[in-house]
């Protein structure tokens, strides 16, 4: 059963698109990271995993900028998060695209709109072509253009993580943050949605962090495993280099996986 | 970024267009004004060569399809990828944006008709919850158990504890500002010791309950559609009705009873407030003493307005929770539904409020009016 992982090693030369470093978080007088440490680099797709309120989501949020760690550095394309003025912080936020867990999408807009916003805010283009780009993106996440007038609370659990994707990647952006992707959809959406994902990574060379809990994702789709456990990265590798960790976490987590790849490979030999 | 050169991504030859660098909406960002231009005036069988574009992306793939004329040109240089991604823009001319439906003339006639068939669900509606209140009442007699007491005593004291502030605040003022005006009008024809008869009039039998209404239904009547409102949205209205829990008996009930005791106390409060601020205007402006004032209230008032003004307070206060709760438990999962309902719920509390004060004027025009 279990594909293949890409096999994309990042080269050691190449900049880093995402770089933490030393990352304290406090929230009250719990400590969610201690000294955290993580670089991701261009064209790799980094699966981010841990325990329940291990802290990944919020540190999907650090890089985002809508949080700030107590203590450390959060590097973005090279640059510190917070470094030059209104307009480079604008245009490195544009670099990067967000799905956020539960859609997010804007409910007083329709599938169309919301998909659009981002590209009319940018204020350059016209509106055939914002409609146009609007209906290849949704063409692109699977969605039939009939959908683009209902609104978010028409739409299906899986329908909105589509719409939140399209709108993700409508100012094609180079890093794409994903908190939890294919939570909530069917194993055959679930697919597909790796799919594309892969598909865009080949073709626009996109850096892809992706927060997740699902095995099956995670092994068809990463190209590196981050493993945030003890309020640090414990081990940042492939995903064969993870599964031979010998790690409590990752024996836990890994553990129907491991079982899975065992079975296939003792078939695969009987 | 916008002194860089349009040659970087558009150089146009004798052997044909040669394109290079990003055509990618951040890459052609600085040029786009210059290159629309460019590429606006490129013949329509010029030859085209994409081997020096290092990234591609829709936005550019869709410039360039829109200079070609929505077709592929003649001689193009390309390799499989970018030839793809133009693909791509080329098929999603089929799956174009459906236009939202035009309004046709009618419009109007139907608009007033889904208007009126939307005002009738909503008194529908609030029958419906008026008559599931009495039902619930009728059970709580069979079962004293099942009164939501706690329920009851916390919005007590979020609708009743917590506006006393704003109620003085308010109250006060336009005790002083009433006072203030009929005492300018009354020195004029020297009946300064009417004033006692305004004010008391005035504040008890109409302004104490109709101003208190006025504030309740902005701060708690908003309040308690919001809440209804957010738990719809959350799903925690359904989380309740899954577990057997009446909502109206514990999230309606609770807020209509608790206005409908608190608002009489508050009127009260409000109304001697506005009194004492009325007085306050008096003393300074007709030198009238607080005795007197005491007083002559008493006789310039019959007892009857004071009970008359609580009556006023209760129902006021049992309609606009139950027009709050109304409007909150119509809210759809989504923001703008909140906003509108929100609005709705406290436009349509005052609205009843002023409209029942009215009826209330009609039926008690032969109490509680001296001689």
């Amino acid at each position: 059963m279990s594909a293949p992982v890409l096999d994309d090693p990042a080269p050691a030369g190449r900049d880093a698109v995402v770089r933490l470093e030393g990352i304290v978080t406090r929230f009250g007088r719990n400590v969610v990271h201690e000294g955290l440490d993580l670089s991701i680099h261009a064209g790799e797709i980094v699966a981010l995993v841990g325990g329940s309120g291990s802290g990944k989501t919020t540190l999907l949020r650090h890089v985002i900028g809508l949080t700030r760690p107590a203590a450390g550095g959060v590097e973005v394309f090279g640059e510190a998060l917070d470094a030059g003025g209104a307009a480079e912080r604008l245009a490195r936020q544009r670099r990067m695209g967000v799905l956020f867990q539960h859609g997010a999408l804007f409910s007083a807009f329709s599938v169309a709109q919301n998909i659009a916003f981002p590209l009319r805010e940018l204020g350059v283009m016209s509106r055939q072509e914002i409609d146009r780009l609007v209906a290849l993106k949704l063409e692109m996440v699977e969605m039939e253009a009939a959908h683009a007038l209902l609104m978010p609370a028409e739409l299906s659990g899986g329908m909105v993580k589509r719409v939140a994707l399209a709108r993700a990647l409508a100012l094609e952006p180079e890093l794409l943050l994903l908190d939890e992707p294919t939570a909530g959809l069917d194993p055959d959406r679930s697919a597909s949605f790796i799919r594309l994902i892969r598909a865009l990574h080949r073709e626009l060379g996109l850096t892809v962090v992706l927060v997740t809990h699902d095995l099956d994702t995670l092994a068809q789709m990463a190209t590196s495993v981050a493993v945030l456990a003890e309020r640090r990265i414990v081990s940042h590798a492939s995903l064969d280099e993870t599964l031979a960790l010998d790690h409590p976490f990752v024996a836990r987590f890994f553990r129907g996986l491991q079982a899975r790849r065992s079975r296939s490979n003792g078939a695969g030999a009987g | 970024m916008a002194g860089r050169a349009l040659d970087e991504v558009f150089a146009a030859g004798a052997e044909g267009i040669r394109l290079a660098g990003d055509w990618t909406l951040r890459g052609l960002d600085a040029h786009l004004p210059a290159l629309r231009v460019a590429l606006a005036t490129v013949h329509g069988d010029a030859r085209w060569s994409l081997r020096a574009v290092r990234r591609m992306d829709s936005f550019g793939a869709l410039l360039l399809w829109q200079a070609w004329g929505e077709r592929w040109p003649v001689a193009l240089e390309a390799d499989e990828a970018q030839r793809a991604i133009i693909g791509r823009i080329e098929q999603s001319a089929a799956h174009a944006l459906p236009t939202p439906a035009r309004s046709p003339a009618l419009d109007g006639v139907a608009l007033l008709g889904a208007g009126l068939l939307a005002f009738a669900g909503h008194l529908a509606g609030f029958v419906a919850l008026l008559g599931r209140l009495v039902l619930d009442l009728g059970h709580l007699l069979h079962h004293p158990r099942d009164w939501p007491l706690l329920e009851i005593s916390a919005n007590l004291y979020k609708v009743g504890v917590r506006a006393m502030p704003v109620s003085a605040l308010v109250g006060f003022l336009i005790g002083v500002v009433l006072s203030y005006l009929s005492a300018l009008q009354l020195r004029t024809f020297g009946a300064d010791a009417f004033i006692v008869n305004i004010l008391g009039m005035g504040i008890i039998r109409e302004l104490g309950p109709v101003l208190v209404s006025v504030l309740v239904a902005g701060r708690s009547g908003s309040a308690m559609t919001a809440q209804l409102g957010v738990m719809r949205v959350t799903e925690e209205i359904d989380a309740l009705a899954a577990m057997g829990v009446s909502r109206s008996l514990r999230l309606v009930l609770p807020k209509v009873v608790a206005l409908t005791l608190a608002m009489p106390l508050l009127v009260l409060w409000t109304s001697a407030i506005a009194l004492f601020g009325g007085w306050v205007s008096a003393w300074v402006e007709l030198d009238i003493g607080l005795h007197f004032f005491l007083q002559a209230l008493p006789d310039a008032v019959p007892v009857a307005n004071l009970y008359i003004g609580l009556a006023k307070g209760a129902v006021f206060g049992f309609l606009i929770a139950l027009v709050a709760c109304h409007f909150g438990l119509r809210v759809q999962p989504d923001t703008e539904s909140l906003s509108t309902h929100t609005t709705a719920s406290v436009v349509a509390a005052i609205t009843v409020v002023i409209l029942v004060d009215a009826v209330f004027a009609i039926a008690t025009r032969s109490i509680g009016l001296p001689l």
